[in-house]
C-alpha cells in the first residue's frame, strides 16, 4: 500500500507542474509553439498508466486551465475529457504500437484537442488566428515522445503490472 | 477491455461505467460553457476558482520577480548613480510640466464653465503590476495583481506612461484579467489629434499593430498622425494617446482605406500599468473601504506629453 501511495505522489506533482508550465511566459517567437502541457502529460499518464487518473481529474484540470486562461468555463475541460477518454478506451490497442505510430496517435489526439478548443472559440464568436494552431500539437507530440524516452523504464513497469 | 484494466485501479470509484462518467462530465462541460457564454451566472464560480489558483499564479511569477530583485541588488554603483541622475532629471521635467498643467487645468475649467459644458472630472488612479503569467497565446490578455478588494471593476481603463493599454474584462477578489487594445476582439474609439476626426481602432492580435477599418479613402489622415482616445465609449478617458498611424494603403476599388497604426504604449514590455477610475464610475466606488483610499484623487486631464502623469501619480500613491 505504501508503494501505491508513493506512485500517486509523482503523477499528482506532475500535474501541478504542468499547470505551472502552461503559465510560464515564453518569448514571442516560440509562444505559438507552446505545447499544451496539461494535455500532453494527461495523455502520457493515461496511455502508460491507464486508470491512474479518472476522467474527473481531466475535468478538474480543464476547469483550472479555463480559469487560468480566461476561456469559457468548460472549454478546456471538454477537450481534455474527450482525448483522455479516447486514450483510456484505446490504450490496450495503442500501447503495442512502435514509437513512430504512437507519435502519430498522440499527434492526432492533440490535434483533436486543439480542434475542440478552436471549434468552441468559433461557436462562441471569439476571433482566433487559425494559422498558429498547428504549433502546439506538433510541439506537444515531441514533448510526449521525449517523456516516453526519458521515463521508458517506468512505463514498462506499468505495462508489466497490467 | 475494461475488465483487465479495472484490476489495476487503486481507489474505489462510483458505480458508473467509464462511458457514463464521460457522458455526464461532458454534459456538465456543455452546461457550464452555455451558462458562461449566455450570461454571467457562473461569475461567482469563476471568482472562487481564481482564488484557488492564485497561489499557482504567484508561484509562477516568483522566479521572475526574484530575477528582477537579484538584478537590482547586483547592479553596479555607477549604473545606480546614472539611473538616479536620469530619474531626477525626468522628475524635474515632469514637475515642470505639472506646474504648467495646474494652470492649464484651472483655465480649462473656467473655459468649460463659460461654455456651460460638463466638466471632465479628474479621475482616481491606482498602480497595478502585471503578473508574469502567460494566458492563451492567441489572445492579448494578461493578469493584474489588483482585484475586487482594490475596487477594480469590469471595463476599467488601463494606461501606462505612454498611453492607453487596455481594459479589465474579468475581476476576481485579488487578481483581475485585462485585455489589450491590440486583442483581436477589442476596439477603442479614437480621434485623430491633428483634426479631431473620429474613428475606431481595432486590435489585430499582434501586440504592435492596430487597424482603422472605418476610414474612407478620402479621409484626412496622414502617416505619423497621433491617435488619442475620444472618450466616446465611456470606458477610456478622453485624450490619452492610443497610437500613431504607420501605414495608409488606399484601395481605389473599395470605399474604405486600409490604415494601420502602432500602439503608443509599450504593450508587450510593460510591467506596471495604471488603473484609471472614470468620473462616472467613481461615485459608486467612493465608499469602497480598500487600500485604494491612499491614492489621492488626481486630475488626469490630457497633456499629450509622454510620461508627464506617471511620476506624479506614483508620488500620490
Amino acid at each position: 500500500m505504501a508503494e501505491r501511495q508513493h506512485s500517486w505522489f509523482v503523477p499528482a506533482l506532475s500535474l501541478v507542474l504542468t499547470l505551472a508550465l502552461s503559465l510560464v511566459p515564453l518569448p514571442h517567437a516560440v509562444s505559438s509553439f507552446r505545447p499544451d502541457w496539461v494535455a500532453v502529460v494527461l495523455l502520457y499518464w493515461s496511455l502508460s498508466a491507464p486508470r491512474r487518473f479518472s476522467l474527473l481529474t481531466a475535468f478538474w484540470m480543464g476547469i483550472v486551465l479555463d480559469t487560468l486562461s480566461g476561456s469559457l468555463l468548460g472549454q478546456h475541460a471538454l477537450a481534455l475529457l474527450v482525448i483522455v477518454y479516447i486514450a483510456e478506451r484505446l490504450h490496450l490497442r495503442i500501447r503495442v504500437f512502435p514509437m513512430s505510430q504512437l507519435g502519430l496517435v498522440v499527434l492526432a489526439l492533440l490535434g483533436l484537442y486543439e480542434f475542440i478548443l478552436f471549434w468552441i472559440d468559433g461557436v462562441a464568436g471569439r476571433t482566433v488566428p487559425v494559422s498558429e494552431r498547428w504549433g502546439p500539437p506538433l510541439a506537444g507530440t515531441l514533448v510526449w515522445l521525449a517523456l516516453l524516452a526519458v521515463f521508458a523504464g517506468g512505463r514498462r513497469e506499468a505495462h508489466a503490472r497490467l | 477491455m475494461a475488465a483487465p484494466a479495472r484490476t489495476t485501479t487503486g481507489p474505489v470509484r462510483g458505480g458508473f461505467s467509464m462511458g457514463a462518467r464521460f457522458l455526464l462530465l461532458s454534459i456538465a462541460c456543455f452546461a457550464l460553457m452555455i451558462l458562461d457564454h449566455r450570461d454571467q451566472h457562473v461569475e461567482r464560480v469563476r471568482e472562487a476558482l481564481s482564488v484557488v489558483v492564485y497561489p499557482l499564479r504567484v508561484l509562477v511569477d516568483l522566479p521572475f520577480r526574484g530575477w528582477d530583485s537579484i538584478r537590482t541588488n547586483f547592479a553596479t554603483r555607477e549604473a545606480l548613480v546614472a539611473e538616479n541622475e536620469q530619474l531626477k532629471r525626468d522628475r524635474l521635467n515632469a514637475e515642470f510640466r505639472l506646474q504648467r498643467l495646474a494652470a492649464l487645468e484651472t483655465e480649462n475649467a473656467r473655459l468649460r464653465e463659460l461654455l456651460d459644458s460638463q466638466a471632465r472630472v479628474g479621475s482616481r488612479a491606482l498602480i497595478a503590476e502585471i503578473l508574469a503569467v502567460d494566458l492563451d497565446p492567441y489572445r492579448q490578455r494578461f493578469n493584474l495583481n489588483r482585484g475586487l478588494v482594490d475596487g477594480v471593476y469590469v471595463g476599467q481603463a488601463l494606461i501606462d506612461a505612454q498611453g492607453v493599454v487596455g481594459q479589465t474584462v474579468k475581476v476576481g477578489p485579488f487578481t483581475s484579467e485585462a485585455v489589450l487594445i491590440t486583442d483581436a476582439d477589442h476596439a477603442v474609439p479614437v480621434s485623430v489629434n491633428r483634426n479631431g476626426l473620429r474613428t475606431i481602432a481595432v486590435g489585430t492580435g499582434d501586440s504592435g499593430l492596430l487597424r482603422l477599418p472605418y476610414l474612407t479613402n478620402n479621409a484626412d489622415v496622414e502617416k505619423g498622425d497621433l491617435l488619442v482616445s475620444s472618450g466616446l465609449g465611456g470606458v477610456f478617458p478622453a485624450g490619452y494617446p492610443v497610437g500613431r498611424i504607420t501605414e495608409i494603403r488606399l484601395r481605389p476599388d473599395q470605399s474604405f482605406a486600409e490604415i494601420m497604426a502602432e500602439p503608443a504604449s509599450a504593450l508587450d514590455r510593460d510591467r506596471e500599468v495604471l488603473l484609471v477610475w472614470n468620473a462616472a464610475e467613481d461615485a459608486p466606488h467612493a465608499n469602497e473601504p480598500a487600500s485604494s483610499r491612499g491614492d489621492a484623487p488626481h486630475a488626469s486631464e490630457p497633456t499629450g506629453s509622454r510620461g508627464a502623469e506617471a511620476p506624479s501619480l506614483a508620488k500620490a500613491k
